[in-house]
C-alpha cells in the first residue's frame, strides 16, 4: 500500500509506530499502548480536558479548534448520552494522512476515543471511515475486535468500573460528510446534509445527545500527550500550536509524501529540503498550502510558518495539512477550474448560495478555460465567490470561494491571456513550442 | 431476497450499534452493493422493509452517496482521480489513456461487462499520485505503462 517516507527533520509522535506492525495488539502493548488510556482511567475528568488544553492540541481535520476547549463544551449532566465520533472521513484534495493512521496506527485512534470520552463521561463511541477506505474499515474492525477481545472494551474495561463501547461505521462516497454535523446526518442513516447552528453537537449532537467530534490525527495524537505531558507536546511547536502534524506533500515534488513536522516547520523548507523541491527543472508558482479549500499562495509567499496563527496572518490557512505544490507548466484557470469542479460536485445542493454558486462559477470557468471568456467574466468569478463567502449553512460554500478568489487575485494576468478566444496558453502543444523557441 | 451469511451476521452486528435502525443504513447499502452489484430495486425494497423505512427515503439516501448506486457496473470499477494532486502529476492522461484502452467513456461499462470507467473525485492517495481505485484497490505513482499492466492482470482475473 502506501509508501512510508522519512526525512531528518521529522519529529514523530503520531507516526512513531508507523511501519512497526502496531495494527497488531500484542505489537502495539509493546510499543506502549493502551498506557495512557490506563493513565486517563486514574485521573479526574477534569485534569484530563485541562491537560489536553495545555498541550495545545488544535483539530488536525482543518478548523484547528483547541481540542480540550471542544472537549469542556460537553455538559457534564446530561439526560442523553454522550457521544465520541471520530472523524475519519478524510476527503479534503491534498490530504491522504488519516489512511496512514488507519493502517499502521489503529488502536491509537481507538485509545484517543476512549480517552475523549472518560474525559467527557460519555460511554459509547463511533469511529466513521470513509467508504472508499474499504481496506482500513476492515483494519479498524479487526482492531475493535482484538481489544474487546482483551477486556480493553466494553463492561468495566481494565477493570476500571467504567463503561465504554467503540463502534465502527462506513461512508459511501460524499466529502461533505466530513463536515460534523453532515457527519452526524450521515451516521444515523441519512443523506449528510449539515445541521444549523447553534445547538452545537457538544451539546446536542449524535441522536440529540451531546457529541465530540475530532479528526482521527486530532485522536491518536493525544494517548501521546498523556503519556509524555502537556508541556513536552505544547513545545513541539510553536505557543498555541503545540505538538506535531502530518504533512501530506503533494504535486509537483521530487520526494512526495506524508511527512510528520513540528508545527511552525517553515513552508519553503518543506517545499524545497523535505520535499526536494521541483521536478523537472521547473519552477515554483504556488502551493496550496493545506487542502484545496485554503487560499493560495505564490512563490514569493512561502517564507511563513506552517502552524495555524502564522498562515493566518499570511492571508492563508493550515486546514487539514494537504501541501499541493504546483510548478510553472500549469494553467492557473485550468486549476481553478478542477477545484471548482470538485466543490460543484460535492455540493449537497442544501443551500442556495452554494448550490447556484458553486454551479454558476464551474460553467463560468468551463467557458473561460475555452477561450469563451470576456473580461467582464474575471470581476464575475471574483464577484460569485465573495458572495458565497459566510452566506452558507456549512464551510463547504468558503472552501469553495476562497481558492478561487485568491487565485483570481494573485493570477489575473493568466486569467487574461485566456480572453478572446484565445487558446489556453498551458495546453500541452502550446508549452512545448513555448520551449523549443 | 437472499444476502450471503457473511452479510446477515454483519447487518445484525450492526443494528447492535445504534440506537436506531435507521443508522445501519449507508454501510448496509454498500455492503448490499458489494454483493448484488448495484442497488436493485429488489435490495432497495428488502433493506427499507428491515429498517423500518419507505423506499423512498432509501432512495432518498442512495442518490447522495457518490459510491452507491442503482446502475450495474462492470465487474471491476475503474476509478481515476483527476483531482488537483493526481492532475498535476497525469491523472487526466491517465483517464484519457483509460478511455482509448477500454474503448468507453466516463461512467461507460465495457460490452464484455469487464470494465466500468468512472472519472472520480479525491480519493486520499495525494502524495502517491496519479492514482487510480478499481472497487477498492488501490493503485498508485502510475504510468500509462504500469496503467496497462493493471488492465491486463484485471482481465486475467476476470476470464480465468
Amino acid at each position: 500500500m502506501a509508501d512510508l517516507v522519512s526525512h531528518p527533520d521529522e519529529v514523530k509522535v503520531v507516526s512513531r509506530r508507523f511501519g512497526q506492525g502496531a495494527a497488531d495488539i500484542d505489537r502495539y502493548l509493546q510499543l506502549d499502548g493502551y498506557k495512557a488510556v490506563q493513565k486517563a482511567l486514574a485521573m479526574q475528568p477534569d485534569a484530563i480536558v485541562n491537560l489536553v488544553k495545555d498541550s495545545g492540541l488544535r483539530g488536525r481535520g482543518g478548523a484547528g479548534f483547541n481540542t480540550g476547549m471542544k472537549w469542556s463544551f460537553v455538559p457534564k449532566q446530561s439526560a442523553k448520552p454522550k457521544y465520541i465520533l471520530c472523524n475519519g472521513d478524510e476527503s479534503e484534495p491534498g490530504t491522504c494522512k488519516d489512511r496512514l493512521i488507519f493502517e499502521h496506527d489503529p488502536h491509537a485512534v481507538i485509545e484517543g476515543v476512549v480517552i475523549a470520552g472518560i474525559a467527557t463521561g460519555a460511554h459509547a463511541g463511533y469511529i466513521y471511515v470513509r467508504g472508499e477506505y474499504r481496506y482500513l474499515l476492515e483494519i479498524m474492525q479487526k482492531a475493535i475486535r482484538d481489544a474487546y477481545a482483551k477486556g480493553f472494551l466494553g463492561k468495566n474495561i481494565f477493570g476500571s468500573g467504567y463503561d465504554f463501547e467503540v463502534y465502527w461505521h462506513g461512508g459511501a462516497g460524499a466529502y461533505e460528510v466530513g463536515e460534523e454535523s453532515a457527519l452526524m446526518e450521515s451516521l444515523e442513516g441519512k443523506r449528510g446534509i449539515p445541521r444549523i447552528r447553534p445547538p452545537f453537537p457538544a451539546v446536542v449532537g449524535l441522536w440529540g445527545g451531546p457529541t465530540v467530534i475530532n479528526n482521527a490525527e486530532t485522536l491518536a495524537s493525544v494517548p501521546h500527550i498523556l503519556l509524555g505531558g502537556a508541556e513536552w507536546y505544547a513545545k513541539l511547536g510553536p505557543p498555541k500550536n503545540g505538538g506535531t502534524r502530518l504533512f501530506c506533500l503533494s504535486g509537483h515534488l521530487n520526494r512526495p509524501g506524508v511527512y510528520e513536522l513540528p508545527m511552525g516547520y517553515n513552508l519553503k523548507k518543506m517545499i524545497y529540503d523535505v520535499g526536494g523541491g521541483i521536478p523537472n527543472g521547473r519552477t515554483l508558482k504556488a502551493v496550496v498550502p493545506g487542502g484545496s479549500s485554503c487560499p493560495i499562495l505564490t512563490a514569493s509567499e512561502i517564507d511563513v510558518s506552517m502552524d495555524f496563527d502564522s498562515m493566518m496572518k499570511a492571508g492563508s490557512m493550515l486546514g487539514s495539512g494537504g501541501l499541493v505544490v504546483v510548478d510553472d507548466s500549469t494553467c492557473m484557470v485550468k486549476f481553478a477550474l478542477r477545484i471548482m469542479k470538485f466543490y460543484q460536485h460535492e455540493s449537497c445542493g442544501w443551500c442556495i448560495p452554494c448550490r447556484e454558486g458553486t454551479d454558476w462559477l464551474k460553467k463560468t470557468l468551463v467557458r473561460f478555460h475555452s477561450g469563451g471568456g470576456v473580461k467582464k467574466d474575471i470581476d464575475n468569478i471574483q464577484y460569485l465567490s465573495e458572495n458565497m463567502l459566510g452566506r452558507t449553512f456549512c464551510p463547504l460554500g468558503d472552501a469553495a470561494a476562497m481558492p478561487t478568489i485568491s487565485i483570481v487575485k494573485k493570477f489575473r494576468k493568466e486569467f487574461e491571456d485566456h480572453l478572446e478566444g484565445r487558446p489556453c496558453p498551458f495546453e500541452k502543444a502550446g508549452a512545448a513550442e513555448l520551449i523549443m523557441a | 431476497m437472499n444476502f450471503s451469511d457473511q452479510f446477515e451476521t454483519r447487518f445484525a452486528e450492526m443494528l447492535t450499534h445504534y440506537p436506531t435502525k435507521r443508522s445501519a443504513l449507508v454501510p448496509t447499502l454498500l455492503y448490499a452493493q458489494d454483493e448484488v452489484g448495484c442497488l436493485t430495486d429488489e435490495v432497495i425494497s428488502e433493506l427499507a422493509s428491515r429498517m423500518d423505512l419507505t423506499e423512498l427515503e432509501v432512495r432518498n439516501v442512495i442518490s447522495y452517496y457518490s459510491m452507491l448506486t442503482t446502475k450495474p457496473r462492470g465487474k471491476y470499477n475503474v476509478q481515476v482521480c483527476t483531482n488537483i494532486a493526481c492532475l498535476l502529476r497525469g491523472g487526466e492522461e491517465l483517464l484519457d489513456h483509460c478511455k482509448g484502452r477500454l474503448g468507453i467513456g466516463n461512467k461507460g461499462t465495457t460490452s464484455d461487462g469487464i470494465f466500468s470507467l468512472e472519472e472520480v473525485e479525491c480519493i486520499g492517495a495525494c502524495s502517491w499520485a496519479p492514482a487510480v481505485q478499481v472497487n477498492y484497490a488501490f493503485h498508485e505513482n502510475l504510468t500509462t505503462e504500469k496503467m496497462d499492466r493493471v488492465l491486463d492482470e484485471y482481465r486475467k482475473k476476470a476470464t480465468q
